[in-house]
């Protein structure tokens, strides 16, 4: 027979070992915001160059996969919209309802999960990588502060890049609505237009962007934290890796619920 | 005598329940080349992390030119470690940045030279371990020995006081670590460094070291000069001179009773 502790000691184990982790992950963005936001006051300086060659890999080379998926998932929404709006004659308010899905939730969650899937896993590769080889030891032998030259230049790119490509998901999903309309419903784009505008107001907007903010964090932070606590050779990236990405999806969408009831709750 | 500039007293670690070093006391003098001898996973590797600062022991202080290295202000900290190379055991040159780049990198950060002058400075210090040539490669297009070099290259930038190195000829042909013994004995003249190296290779201990510290069992067991080891009559010494296997003891109740209780 099988002794309740066996089944309940690992639960409580499992249980104290989440807690240990978001300990270690609050500590090491607490110390990456602190070298970022507050250590530049005190004289320590930021480092942009590398922040920059960051920005291109994160931001600028994700332009086009960002840009594709959310024309199509625009797209798609339209359609789906048109399928139950068409009945009642109300086919204009798909304008309403891609406006407002995009930019209130749909921009900021796809961007966040594809850049999770680009970059969130590359930082953890490249830092674990790094942390295997002993790179970061080698960093902190030269009295360089890991997280100064290796997480806040990557932070500081995602929190850039991530609301910009977030902006550039809402006009491109808004697009893929307006294709749909122009073509299949047969709505003359001046209608359509008039519609979005008066749908979307500046708060959906700005909400948005602010779950992309954090959404930034979230994604850097989980990289970079997977990536410092690589142990053993390859296989532990590859762990590490995938960690970074599950988890990361994980609490972009609790952050994601939380915001959602934060801002919108009529409770 | 001269004062050292490292001091280890009762130096302690375990990971886990694994007590790796169990007071460890040992001094280094300045300038002297010391080789710290020991078999694989003895414990070496960790004692040289404790000493740049990559672990902190469970127990037990290290003074680096008199201050008391583990308990200091990371300032200070800083400023000790900035004087001391480190050339890993696997060069841990940092991969996504050109040898010139690697060598660039503590003297941009550490320093308030010019990058033309830093830029020249690394192309000296390239120079001097063989490396004029190879600036503009990257790591992954180096052999195992260039590597060395490169990585020793970077630890000797901020021109050292101390300079740790662990391991540096394993996994070369013996013509390669040869050049690389060699190498050190050169640099230990020129830059007027002290020099700990870690190994478990005694020709080359013999060939660079002054005094020779032999860790056992996360002890120190031996601290001498080459003729005092060679004569000792510790069989431990004389098994490690005489490169002997360990004689197995088996008993034949206690074997089988750890396959039963494994
Ligand atoms: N991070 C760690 N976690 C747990 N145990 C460790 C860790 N680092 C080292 N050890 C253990 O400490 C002991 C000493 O390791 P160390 O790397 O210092 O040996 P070494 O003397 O350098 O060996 P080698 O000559 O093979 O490099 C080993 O038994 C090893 O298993
Ligand atoms: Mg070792």
């Amino acid at each position: 027979m099988i002794k309740i502790d066996q089944i309940i000691a690992p639960m409580g184990k499992d249980f104290l070992v989440f807690f240990v982790h978001l300990a270690r992950i609050s500590k090491l963005a607490g110390m990456s915001l602190y070298w970022t936001f507050a250590a530049p006051f005190r004289g320590e300086k930021l480092r942009w160059n590398l922040a920059s060659v960051q920005i291109v890999r994160i931001g600028v080379n994700s332009i086009l996969i960002v840009g594709i998926i959310s024309f199509f998932v625009g797209l798609i929404i339209a359609m789906q919209a048109a399928y139950q709006l068409e009945r009642f004659g109300a086919s204009i308010y798909v304008a309403d309802l891609v406006g407002v899905s995009m930019t209130r939730e749909l921009a900021p969650l796809i961007t966040a999960i594809i850049i999770t899937g680009r970059s969130g896993s590359a930082i953890a590769a490249e830092l674990g990588t790094m942390k295997v080889s002993e790179e970061i030891d080698a960093l902190k032998t030269m009295a360089l502060n890991p997280i100064g030259f290796l997480v806040v230049p990557r932070m500081l790119a995602m929190i850039i890049a991530l609301p910009c490509l977030t902006i550039l998901s809402d006009l491109l999903g808004i697009a893929g609505g307006f294709v749909l309309a122009l073509t299949n419903l047969k709505i003359p784009f001046i209608a359509y237009y008039n519609q979005t505008v008066e749908a979307i107001v500046l708060k959906d907007f700005i909400t948005g962007l602010i779950k992309s903010f954090f959404f930034a964090i979230i994604i850097a932070q989980i990289g970079a934290y997977q990536g410092f606590s690589v142990r053993g050779g390859a296989e532990g990236v590859g762990k590490s890796t995938t960690t970074a990405v599950v988890s990361s999806i994980f609490l972009i969408i609790i952050a994601d619920l939380f915001f959602t009831i934060l801002f919108y709750s009529t409770l | 005598m001269k004062e050292p500039i490292i001091k280890i007293r009762d130096l302690h670690t375990s990971f886990g329940s694994l007590h790796v070093l169990k007071g460890i006391n040992l001094d280094i003098f300045p300038f002297e080349t010391l080789a710290i001898l020991g078999r694989s996973g003895c414990g070496k590797s960790t004692l040289l992390r404790h000493l740049i600062g990559l672990r902190k022991p469970t127990s037990g202080q290290i003074f680096i030119k008199g201050v008391d290295f583990i308990h200091a202000h990371p300032r200070n900290r800083h400023k000790i470690l900035k004087k001391i190379g480190m050339l890993f055991q696997g060069s841990a040159l940092f991969n996504s940045m050109t040898v010139k780049e690697n060598v660039m990198l503590p003297l941009l950060e550490h320093t308030p030279l010019e990058s033309t002058t830093i830029n020249i400075m690394a192309k000296m210090k390239l120079e001097q371990v063989g490396l004029s040539g190879f600036e503009d490669y990257y790591p992954a297009q180096l052999s195992g020995g260039m590597r060395k070099r490169a990585a020793l290259a970077r630890a000797l930038a901020m021109d050292p006081d101390i300079l740790c190195c662990d391991e540096p000829s394993a996994g070369l042909d013996p013509i390669v670590s040869a050049g690389i013994d060699n190498l050190l004995l050169k640099l230990k003249k020129a830059f007027n460094m002290t020099i700990v190296v870690v190994t478990h290779e005694l020709e080359s201990v013999f060939l660079i070291a002054d005094r020779i510290a032999l860790l056992d069992r996360g002890k120190i067991i031996f601290t001498g000069s080459k003729q005092e080891m060679k004569k000792s009559d510790n069989p431990k010494i004389i098994q490690f001179l005489e490169r002997r296997a360990d004689e197995e003891v088996l008993d034949g109740d206690q074997y089988l009773e750890s396959l039963l209780n494994g």
